[in-house]
């Protein structure tokens, strides 16, 4: 009886609400459907133009206005040589800065203020870092387009990135284990390289791989730095002028020739495979450490 | 007791000792995290210098509001207009994509996605910023533009800011949801309740408890992904082109500050001139942009952090 007090249109309305209701998680799922389907058809495109042309000479060739034979030896020498020092100066860097942070001044107030100023250098556009170390490393401080100007380049752009992981994987070591180790009288420092470094180190490796992977494919600051899309010659030294293989692919994609679009998807291959094996290399890596971990705490 | 006295020596060393090396270390970490801050300085030292050699050269007031940006040619003009517009036209139509898209997959992941699905959903979407943007670049060019976008737009040029946009957009979907997804799993459970207790659906509490109860955080996203656009730099460089025309069409190649920065790179800018100064002047401009955005971006997620 009481069923009546509804009209027939507000039934009808309660009727649609509760479709509504139902679809719209629905609804909402057409979202990432998108993304799917954007990375599922950047990987389409590419694999379909290029697969057929991937091959060693890709690897091993140096560039060369014969597309048939045009390879990106340089680029990938470039990019292990500046991202792998890159590695070298950031990864230390930012475990050094998650220490202070965490564990000599947590909570202090020249530790908010440097926390924010790494924050903000995460906020500044990557091309700028580029500008900026042509202007200051290249030309003031004389270390020329070179490798090295753009390692240190790279180190800054990942250093917000790798320093914020860095500091969770200190901050999710358990206080309990600092309290047992200061109450048993140790030094700051022993805290942290008998207790909190050796559990955190992991995901902070992790961190660091991530740093990597993001300055293997940046383009924009080294784009600046090097002024090079394409070179002959290997780098072989720290004032090498070097390439990176991002800007050998901007190269052959500015191209208009049908042989240098394949040439070009064919390279996004090898890139993005790269990528795909440092980032399952860092999921391997935090899988395997947690199950590790997770026994040590207990 | 001279033994005891010894003992008491060597502890007294041995204490010194780890006193100075927890000293050096502390040191050493202390100056490593005040890199970042000095980073900070030599961008904002660096890119000024430079700009007021280029500010002795143009005035402010051309660079400011002249519509002509010829730098590269024989007759300079100086007018970052064109430049600007078709930065902020890029970035709107990639906030255009990114914000929908964004927030519906943050209210997914926190309002319907069990712990199993978060954990599927999550990654497949931080790939979309794990993609380098040369390789979006090229799908911009040579897939987007061709194949989706002129069937439907005939006049469209083969460079044009909409599809510049739109990979942006893609890209930079992952920040819109990943800040507005903790903006929504931060309001309180009691606030979801007491919506259930008065009779509403699922769908009621998502979309009028928890969508305008995170708003704050959802804005705050949209203006950090707002100045991440801004500042992509590949994308615009391969699909958009290197015009510097002041022009509304979105149908047309046009440069952003960030292409005209990769293109004076690559060119021919001896160290010096006001080609290369010109580099700095524009990198400045960026920088105090995105600068100011992502000040008011934080500002507005440290507000609401406070709120709950």
């Amino acid at each position: 009886m009481g069923h009546q007090v509804l009209t027939g249109a507000e039934r009808r309305h309660v009727g649609l609400r509760k479709i509504f209701d139902r679809v719209l998680p629905i609804i909402l799922s057409v979202a990432v459907f998108v993304a799917v389907a954007t990375v599922a058809s950047l990987l389409l495109t590419v694999i379909i133009t290029g697969g057929h042309r991937l091959s060693w000479n890709l690897i091993l060739n140096y560039p060369s206005a014969n597309p048939e034979d045009a390879g990106m030896r340089s680029a990938i020498l470039g990019s292990i040589f500046t991202v792998g020092l890159s590695a070298l100066i950031c990864i230390p860097l930012s475990i050094a800065t998650a220490i202070y942070l965490v564990e000599y001044s947590r909570g202090g107030r020249l530790s908010s203020i440097l926390s924010y100023n790494i924050a903000n250098l995460a906020g500044v556009p990557s091309v700028i870092f580029g500008v900026v170390a042509l202007g200051f490393l290249a030309y003031w401080l004389g270390m020329g387009r070179t490798v090295i100007t753009g390692a240190f380049t790279l180190a800054i752009l990942t250093l917000p990135l790798v320093t914020v992981t860095s500091v969770e994987a200190l901050k999710a070591v358990p206080d309990d284990l600092r309290f047992g180790a200061y109450a048993l009288g140790a030094t700051t420092l022993q805290v942290v390289r008998r207790v909190t470094l050796p559990r955190a180190l992991p995901m902070m490796l992790t961190g660091g791989i991530l740093g990597i992977s993001r300055a293997l494919g940046e383009a924009a600051p080294i784009l600046v730095v090097s002024g090079l899309l394409f070179i002959r010659e290997d780098p072989t030294s720290l004032f090498s002028k070097f390439t990176v293989m991002p800007l050998q692919l901007y190269n052959w994609i500015s191209r208009p020739q049908p042989a240098f679009i394949e040439l070009s998807s064919a390279g996004i291959i090898v890139l993005l495979l790269i990528l795909l094996a440092l980032n399952g290399a860092a999921i391997g890596l935090r899988q395997y450490l947690i199950r590790r971990m997770g026994q040590n705490w207990r | 007791m001279v033994t005891v006295t010894t003992n008491v020596e060597r502890l007294k060393k041995s204490t010194d000792r780890r006193r100075y090396t927890d000293r050096t270390f502390y040191t050493v970490f202390l100056l490593s995290t005040l890199v970042s801050t000095a980073a900070l300085i030599i961008i904002f030292a660096t890119l000024s210098l430079e700009s007021f050699e280029f500010f002795t050269h143009v005035s402010m007031a051309e660079f400011l509001t002249s519509t002509r940006w010829t730098v590269l040619f024989a007759e300079k003009h100086f007018g970052v207009l064109p430049l600007l517009n078709a930065t902020i036209l890029t970035s709107l139509i990639a906030i255009a994509v990114a914000a929908p898209l964004g927030v519906m997959i943050a209210l997914l992941l926190s309002e319907y996605a069990s712990v199993n699905i978060r954990s599927v959903i999550k990654p497949v979407v931080e790939t979309l910023a794990g993609i380098p943007t040369v390789v979006y670049g090229y799908f911009a060019l040579y897939f987007v533009t061709p194949n989706l976008l002129r069937p439907l737009w005939e006049g469209l040029q083969l460079h044009n800011a909409l599809a510049v946009g739109l990979m942006i957009g893609v890209l930079i979907i992952p920040i819109v949801a990943s800040i507005s997804d903790d903006a929504m799993s931060a309001v309180p459970a009691d606030l979801r309740l007491a919506a259930y207790a008065v009779g509403s659906r699922k769908s009621d509490v998502a979309l009028r408890v928890v969508l305008p109860a995170a708003l704050s955080g959802v804005s705050a996203s949209i203006i950090l992904a707002f100045a991440r656009a801004m500042g992509e730099t590949m994308i615009a460089a391969i699909a958009g082109g290197f015009r510097s025309i002041l022009t509304f069409n979105i149908g047309e190649s046009m440069e952003t500050m960030t292409a005209y920065i990769a293109q004076v790179a690559t060119g021919d800018a001896p160290h010096g001139t006001i080609e290369y100064q010109s580099l700095f002047a524009v990198g400045l401009f960026l920088l105090l942009i995105t600068a100011a955005l992502n000040y008011i971006g934080i500002k507005v997620v440290k507000r609401w952090a406070i709120k709950y």
